[in-house]
């Protein structure tokens, strides 16, 4: 179960990650992140963030309305 | 990888049999040799990374906000916060237009004839900025409003607040407010005022530089 949790649903860009930045800078390294996003360009931002910053995407769900994603600060 | 460790290990005991039966003296010098020759080579090395180190960009974004255009300001700030969850230091410089974002209200009382002139015709803030194509009046900011308001995009306002709560730098041109009539009292608190040079010692830094 992921250690934080965040609801970015009908939030669009840059809002996303600027919450999920945020919410990784407060937490510990190995803890989990999950973050349910409605924005369509959140998979692809989400990428472009955690490979520039060097955070693992440990997990990715694409649904019809909305992406789930859970990602481990390292 | 096996092979790779128990070849290691092979040679590491083989080195410590030659060691073992090896002349004092000989061993002595050949420590003392090597010592020197790679104490050299690497002293000149660990300098080189450092020179190089020191050219290397920093993760700093530095923007001038030029435009004083809804459309364009949305854009600057949008990178600018952006930038800052991405883990750049960002810095935004206004100058000329992009002065009336930081405006919270116009004052006229004071100012020379040339200055409540251009005052009259200036924005009185980020929130009654026009578009630069489209603006139809001021219907064009109002349909683009909506239409943000549908998208769940933030307002420029709020963009605005975002920055400063995310710590972005904003610095303010002093000559251009000179040139557009704008005062200090009529800006937004806490932030810092400069010159070309402040923006160009940051930018010359920084791994994104943008002109907006």
């Amino acid at each position: 179960m992921a250690d934080v949790t965040l609801d970015c649903r009908g939030l669009n860009c840059p809002i996303p990650i600027v919450k999920i930045s945020k919410s990784i800078k407060a937490m510990e390294k190995g803890q989990q992140l999950e973050v349910v996003a409605t924005d369509p360009a959140f998979e692809a931002d989400l990428q472009a963030w955690a490979k520039r910053l060097k955070h693992k995407v440990v997990a990715l769900n694409v649904e019809s309305d909305s992406i789930t994603a859970v990602i481990e600060k390292s | 990888m096996a092979d790779g460790a128990q070849e290691s290990e092979a040679r590491a005991r083989r080195l410590e049999e030659l060691r073992a039966a090896a002349d004092p003296k000989t061993l002595a010098y050949i420590d003392a040799y090597v010592e020197d020759a790679l104490g050299e080579r690497l002293k000149a090395l660990d300098q080189r990374i450092e020179e190089l180190a020191e050219g290397q960009l920093s993760d700093r974004a530095t923007i001038v906000v030029f435009s004083g255009d809804f459309d364009r300001l949305m854009a600057a700030f949008i990178i600018a916060t952006g930038a800052v969850a991405m883990g750049f230091e960002v810095s935004m410089y206004f100058t000329f237009w992009g002065l009336t974002a930081l405006k919270k209200e116009t004052r006229y009382k004071g100012k020379g004839i040339l200055e409540k002139m251009v005052s009259v015709n200036l924005p009185g803030g980020p929130d009654s900025v026009g578009t630069s194509k489209m603006n139809m009046m001021g219907m064009g900011p109002l349909f683009f409003k909506a239409l943000m308001k549908k998208n769940h995009v933030e307002t420029l306002p709020d963009m605005i607040d975002l920055a400063r709560e995310m710590e972005v730098r904003m610095v303010a041109c002093q000559m251009s407010m000179g040139v557009m009539g704008i005062e200090k009292e009529e800006l937004i608190d806490g932030i810092d005022y400069g010159g070309v040079a402040t923006y160009l010692g940051d930018g010359t830094d920084s791994k994104i530089t943008l002109f907006i």
